[in-house]
């Protein structure tokens, strides 16, 4: 997958008469590999079905929280890492963490909070609503949150 | 008075949208008197900009290589793309 992806993006550089002069040529096909990048997670959501999405909702998120809306297992202390090669480490089990999501919230998640694409832009990608869209983002980082608890606070 | 299920909702929503004033307030007090939520809260706006400025940094400096195979493939393909 990810050499379709910078395949496609040489055959766009060869075939295009864009490049500027004063940009560096690794500047350039970055730009257009993260525009390949995202053409392709529009296609991934375009793929999901919308009855799919709605049946997400009713999934329950009750595991962390108690009747009385209380913390069930109450929020450890961490902190995401400052220096770089602990860094590294962290984005790796973030990576694990987004593969054990359903794949729906995964690419919504990595749309949102790392892309940080509009959100009416989600919503008429994924044709949800804005309340919908909510919600299944508030799935998504509670699910991250608490994996990262599992996984980075042990690391 | 929100509760800490209602109040990480609000937090939540807070990364997609800005809160009614009545909201911001509510989930403040709570936030206050709860260290849980606060600890939740603190993570979710740090996993969130933290990402950001990772993915970034990642970008910057990476010394990802391309297996030659790969290389090889790509090559070819490029080729009969420009006869």
């Amino acid at each position: 997958m990810a050499e379709d992806v910078v395949q496609e993006t040489f055959i766009a550089a060869i075939k295009s008469t864009s490049f500027a002069e004063q940009s560096s040529p690794r500047t350039w096909l970055t730009g257009i590999l993260k525009h390949k990048i995202i053409d392709l997670m529009r296609k991934n959501i375009r793929e999901i079905a919308a009855s799919d999405l709605m049946h997400e909702e009713d999934a329950n998120m009750d595991e962390f929280f108690d009747e009385a809306g209380h913390w069930s297992e109450k929020p450890l202390a961490w902190d995401i890492p400052h220096d770089a090669l602990e860094q590294k480490q962290f984005l790796g089990i973030l990576q694990q963490c987004m593969e054990k999501l359903p794949n729906k919230l995964a690419t919504l998640f990595l749309m949102r909070d790392i892309h940080e694409t509009d959100n009416e832009e989600i919503c008429k990608e994924l044709e949800i609503t804005t309340t919908n869209a909510w919600v299944m983002l508030y799935r998504a980082r509670m699910g991250i949150r608490k994996c990262l608890e599992m996984h980075w606070l042990q690391a | 008075m929100l509760n800490c299920k209602q109040t990480s909702q609000l937090v939540s929503q807070s990364l997609d949208r800005r809160l009614t004033w009545q909201e911001r307030f509510a989930v403040k007090v709570h936030l206050w008197i709860c260290k849980y939520c606060r600890r939740f809260s603190r993570q979710l706006l740090a996993v969130r900009s933290g990402l950001q400025r990772m993915t970034q940094s990642v970008e910057e400096n990476t010394d990802l290589q391309m297996p030659s195979e790969s290389k090889a493939r790509i090559a070819k393909v490029l080729e009969s793309e420009l006869k």
